[in-house]
């Protein structure tokens, strides 16, 4: 492989760094508390609104069931609006954390759901307030789950990530196609597959590895 | 300490009372400072529902209840919060957070109310003492047995100094020994601290061994209260009288019973319970019975028992001879203070 093709693999794989890793820290940020509220405002929970809880639930599910390579292209405008511009690998950040915040928000409340409703039962009998449920019970009770939940966000980013090609986002994928499947070159594609194999497999340890450290049951 | 009047608690149902489910109504209680007063019933008898009306836990549909004096279904919420701390409890699966250490677990509701870190060292340590965890106060509630984790339970409980402490089926999930060991942690905390602990148990050996009064709950009512000697010794409800049987065994074989269905029966036998308590207990009734009467006595099952401290026997026997005699014979009986129930086979 030439040294030219190598800068090129180097600076896809430090695209596709900066793409998963910019929405999936923003996913976190944003996706944790969207979960909470999905649970919390939930029908038997601590603070229950149920209409209010239906109608998150529905958009976290329309955006849910669009077809990330359609969603790229439909909020190109909002992408415009936030990243300035609507193509490269910083406009592509746009569409995978909207992708990804509410996936994020399902997983968290999944996690959160689980916990013991004795456990909330318990501390609301010593006199807790609802933020103190959620802080001192339900993160911390989650918090393995939660870090799961984000090593499968992180891993699906990673494959999201190579749609990005589509609004010029670069990335390890784009690679793969612009060069392995559209210039022929089978030992480009092998290898984005070899690589992008290798990237997952260690972004799941690190994640299985910290959610265990952090299991207590 | 506690007073609860004319309770009522029904599910669901909307704005239709006809749908609700009722699980409790009526409810009269009034549980003294400083005494362990027991609530026993079958599951599904709303012994639960009632224990989480006291604080709050289920908003009762209808009714008041008043703990030192606070009537707590008018308090709002912060008030209510301020309130609960001062009523601890414990619960049948124990509930500690598995992320947190036995230590910091017993510091949760110290944490909640505000108390500083060096507050809180100096708080829970002598709590882990009190309990016999301070060995363990660095391990998760998983590395726990299930008697630990009801200790940590019970001194997490006690954090807040409460001055009443709800028991949930505390001791249900624990094998017989543990049980003993956290019904006497229970009995000496209520001694120490003087508080007044609410038990609620489908266990009458609980009842028995712990509590100083008792409720019975059927369906959602309270059928029968008193002492825990007088509930024992002279249940009136047929659901009382059930829960006692397990454990004052009175069941008789059935191959007895059998035999007993037949023939003498007719032929003027009688079969008696005896039941006696205080000093009767010691006295030598089936001898006095046989010389001064000239009845033949044929003791089919007995036993003696202690009930807060109070000796309480009943004998089941077989009484023969004459009518006459027999009628004087059991007046002699009640005269000693003896409660005399005919029993009958079939």
């Amino acid at each position: 492989m030439s040294a030219e093709l190598l800068t090129l693999f180097w600076d896809s794989f430090v695209e596709t760094l900066i793409m998963v890793g910019a929405a999936g820290g923003l996913a976190t940020v944003l996706g944790i508390p969207l979960g909470l509220i999905l649970t919390v405002t939930g029908p038997g929970h601590i603070l229950p609104r149920p209409v209010f809880n239906r109608s998150l639930g529905l958009l976290v599910n329309a955006l849910r069931s669009t077809p990330f390579i359609i969603l790229m292209v439909a909020i190109i405008p909002l992408t415009r609006l936030l990243a300035g511009t609507s193509i490269g690998t910083g406009a592509a950040i746009v569409p995978l954390t909207l992708a990804a915040i509410p996936f994020v928000g399902r997983l968290v409340e999944a996690s959160l759901r689980e916990v013991d409703a004795g456990l909330i039962e318990a501390v609301e009998a010593m006199g807790a307030t609802p933020l103190q449920i959620v802080r001192k019970v339900l993160i911390p009770e989650a918090l393995p789950g939660i870090v799961n939940g984000l090593t499968i966000m992180l891993v699906s980013l990673i494959g999201y990530s190579a749609m990005a090609g589509a609004v010029g986002g670069g990335g390890l994928g784009d690679l793969g196609i612009r060069y392995g499947y559209q210039r022929f070159m089978p030992d480009v594609m092998a290898m984005v597959v070899v690589v992008l194999i290798v990237f997952v497999q260690i972004v799941q340890s690190l994640g299985d590895h910290l959610s265990r450290a952090l299991d207590h049951r | 300490m506690i007073v609860i009047e004319n309770l009522a608690k029904h599910y669901g149902g909307g704005g239709a009372v006809g749908n609700a489910v009722e699980a409790l109504a009526g409810i009269d209680l009034r549980v003294e400072a400083g005494e362990i007063f027991g609530i026993i019933g079958r599951s599904g008898a709303g012994k639960s529902t009632l224990v989480r009306c006291i604080n709050l836990l289920e908003r009762p549909s209808a009714g008041s209840v008043r703990v030192a004096g606070r009537e707590l279904t008018a308090l709002g919420d912060a008030e209510l919060r301020a309130a609960r701390r001062d009523i601890g409890m414990i619960f049948q699966h124990f509930n500690l957070l598995s992320s947190r250490t036995v230590f910091d677990n017993v510091a949760l509701p110290l944490e909640l109310a505000g108390v500083d870190e060096a507050e809180i060292e100096a708080r829970v340590a002598p709590l882990l003492d009190l309990v016999g965890l301070a060995e363990q106060r660095a391990r998760y509630p998983a590395q726990l047995s299930g008697g630990q984790k009801q200790r940590v339970g019970i001194a997490r409980a006690l954090a807040n100094r409460p001055r009443v402490l709800l028991c949930d089926e505390a001791t249900s999930a624990l094998d017989p020994e543990t049980t003993r060991s956290i019904l006497s942690l229970l009995r000496d905390i209520n001694r120490r601290l003087g508080l007044t602990v609410i038990v609620v148990t489908h266990e009458m050996q609980v009842i028995k061994d712990l509590c100083d009064r008792v409720a019975v709950l059927d369906r959602g009512r309270v059928v029968e209260q008193g002492s825990v000697f007088e509930v024992f010794t002279d249940p009136r409800h047929e659901t009382t009288r059930a829960l006692i049987r397990d454990v004052v065994g009175q069941e008789l074989p059935a191959g007895l019973l059998e035999r007993l269905a037949q023939p003498h029966l007719s032929t003027g036998g009688r079969l008696l319970r005896l039941v006696f308590t205080g000093a009767a207990a010691d006295a030598p009734l089936i001898s006095v019975l046989t010389r001064r009467f000239g009845l033949d006595l044929n003791i089919l099952h007995g036993q003696i028992d202690e009930i807060q401290g109070r000796p309480f026997g009943s004998l089941l026997v077989l009484m023969e001879g004459v009518a006459e005699r027999r009628d004087e014979a059991m007046a002699w009986l009640v005269e000693q203070s003896i409660r005399v129930e005919a029993v009958h086979v079939g």
